[in-house]
């Protein structure tokens, strides 16, 4: 409970701070040092040390799995806060409130990964995104950023709508909203039997909107383009990892897997996802652009936990969360160092600034799933609960392999760029504290590529 | 009245939410049918409120009423969607003076 009280309260000083600090790195330090803060909390209740306790009549429940995501998703912002926290405050002249908003966010975050009950899941899904539409339209006077704004918000609220239905059909079958009510629906009507699977449809196809599951995530190159860099990497990383953990809570009640058409329906969206991730990406010329299709197509492979809802795929997600945002915010943090965010504009980056190009190698490595890296083992784990699940899902371990190949493709292009291409890349000014954190974030990559029980100990400890 | 004429209703009216959303250009358009669909969505709720009320009275007073209170927090959060979107809304219209959802694909070609 610790994380979701912190990081509300730490949102309103944030933003309150603004009147009294006017220095940009003042608020930056500020962001950074509350983060410190919202961490310290949090782990306070990991380890039992102290804990505000609410009674939330059982809407909130906290478990082992959820406080480990809360860890991982802000130690994740901790790292973007200091290599990026120079960009939020440059993007306008409210760097406080940018900053205030991303913390309401995370405390939607939190709610999300804690939830027990479908208002929270509702009010978790909303708290986290109406911040998000704010910050996408933040650069006020860029029609791009306008347009994306407008697009994720019409996408947004037009998704929630189809959760609320969803809601509401599964409380007319049920008759309450706690998420363990799917598992014995009361069977006094005969229409109930339709209400509970249509209204967990709807639920699922809101979700699919929120993670930009294919055949639902058209709106996501658009937005993630489109909005300032620096909130791309947050909403691709950060916020993308909590709708999955959204996702698998309810599908580790097992409402999903009672009915053969689950079986086929997920195979067939994670397929659908992996095919328009990769496919488009292959063609794209801005690295910014090929990022947002990437993030289509590791939404693919993160679907994959939700296939296979036993350990495996449990251990999957973490690892995946961890390994998937540091790569990506360490990969978008470089970019934003980028004058021109083309693939000529990495031309020959390896010669002018060799740290930066070292590190971003280590990130593309990583989410392109090459050994020793941390990519390698989430993707491993995904694909080896689904085998573990059931022999049959052969062909679906097949196929993502072969997807993976694919985006090996378009993640060398980058890494050619940069070291085989003759060019000068242009980088605006990188700081030496910059360079020691890509190369701190790089080797944590590494080492949980090496060691992903490092990682996972934590878990079970 | 039976359960089935609500749902029917509320069926109907978030349809025709959904169909505008998919069909309609004008931004503010789109966002009145989200709000219709939403508007619906709490019209299931308090129908199958009174419908559970009805059911278990017997045994529990109080039974069905998370879901008029849950109704209670779809319009907060819609007051805070309306007030974020409009706001969205307005800034595209000035910078563009138009409140069309193709505008802004047209402008950047």
């Amino acid at each position: 409970m610790n994380a979701i009280i912190f990081s509300a309260l730490i949102g309103v000083v944030m933003m309150l701070s603004g009147i009294v600090i006017k220095s940009k790195t003042g608020i930056k330090n500020l962001a950074v040092i509350l983060l410190f803060v919202l961490l310290g909390g949090h782990l306070a209740e990991f380890y039992g040390v102290f804990n505000i306790h609410l009674d939330t009549h059982e809407m909130l429940a906290t478990t082992r799995f959820g406080m480990f995501f809360n860890t991982i998703v802000i130690t994740a912002t901790l790292f973007y806060a200091l290599l990026s926290g120079d960009e939020v405050v440059k993007v306008g002249t409210y760097g406080a409130e940018y900053f205030a908003l991303i913390f309401f966010a995370l405390c939607g975050v939190t709610i999300l990964s804690a939830y027990n009950n479908l208002l929270m899941l509702f009010l978790g899904v909303e708290i986290m995104t109406i911040p998000l539409f704010v910050l996408t339209g933040s650069e006020k006077k860029n029609l791009k950023s306008n347009e994306a704004a407008l697009k994720y918000f019409l996408m947004g609220s037009f998704s929630t709508g189809i959760l609320l239905m969803g809601i509401a059909l599964y409380y007319g079958a049920t008759g309450l909203f706690t998420i363990e009510a799917a598992r014995n629906p009361n069977d006094t009507h005969h229409f109930y039997g339709i209400l509970l699977p249509l209204g967990l449809l709807f639920i699922f196809i809101s979700l699919a909107f929120k993670v930009s599951a294919a055949p639902f995530h058209f709106w996501t190159p658009d937005v993630y383009d489109g909005a300032p860099s620096v909130f791309t990497s947050f909403m691709a990383t950060i916020v993308k990892a909590a709708g999955f953990i959204a996702f698998i809570k309810l599908f580790e009640i097992r409402a999903f897997d009672m009915s053969f058409s689950w079986k086929i329906l997920l195979p067939l969206i994670i397929v659908l996802t992996l095919l328009a991730g990769n496919i488009t990406a292959v063609f794209q010329q801005s690295v910014k652009r090929m990022l947002a299709y990437s993030s289509i197509a590791q939404a693919g492979f993160m679907l994959f936990a939700l296939y296979t809802p036993n350990e495996f795929g449990k251990q999957g997600i973490l690892l995946y969360a961890a390994a998937y945002s540091l790569a990506t915010i360490g990969i978008f943090a470089v970019l934003m160092k980028m004058k021109d965010y083309t693939f000529e504009g990495y031309n020959g980056l390896a010669k002018t600034q060799p740290v930066l190009a070292a590190a971003n190698t280590v990130f593309l490595l990583s989410l392109a799933g090459i050994p020793l890296t941390a990519g390698f083992f989430a993707k491993y784990y995904m694909l080896a609960g689904a085998l573990k699940e059931s022999s049959s899902n052969l062909w679906l371990v097949i196929v993502a392999v072969l997807f993976a190949a694919v985006s090996v493709y378009y993640y060398f292009r980058v890494i050619q760029a940069m070291y085989f291409k003759e060019g000068n890349a242009e980088t605006i000014e990188v700081k030496p504290f910059f360079k020691i954190l890509l190369i701190i974030v790089a080797a944590v990559i590494i080492l949980i590529g090496l060691m992903p029980s490092l990682l996972l100990d934590l878990f079970y400890a | 009245m039976p359960i089935q004429y609500y749902i029917i209703l509320a069926l109907a009216l978030f349809c025709i939410g959904v169909v505008g959303v998919l069909v309609r250009r004008n931004a503010i358009i789109i966002f009145m049918c989200i709000e219709l669909m939403l508007n619906a969505v709490n019209l299931l709720l308090v129908a199958f409120s009174k419908m559970h009320n009805a059911a278990l009275a017997a045994t529990n007073a109080q039974a069905g009423v998370e879901g008029q209170l849950f109704v209670f927090f779809i319009m907060v959060v819609a007051a805070a969607e309306v007030s974020v979107g409009l706001a969205i809304i307005v800034m595209m219209y000035r910078n563009v003076h138009s409140v069309d959802v193709n505008f802004l694909n047209r402008l950047k070609n």
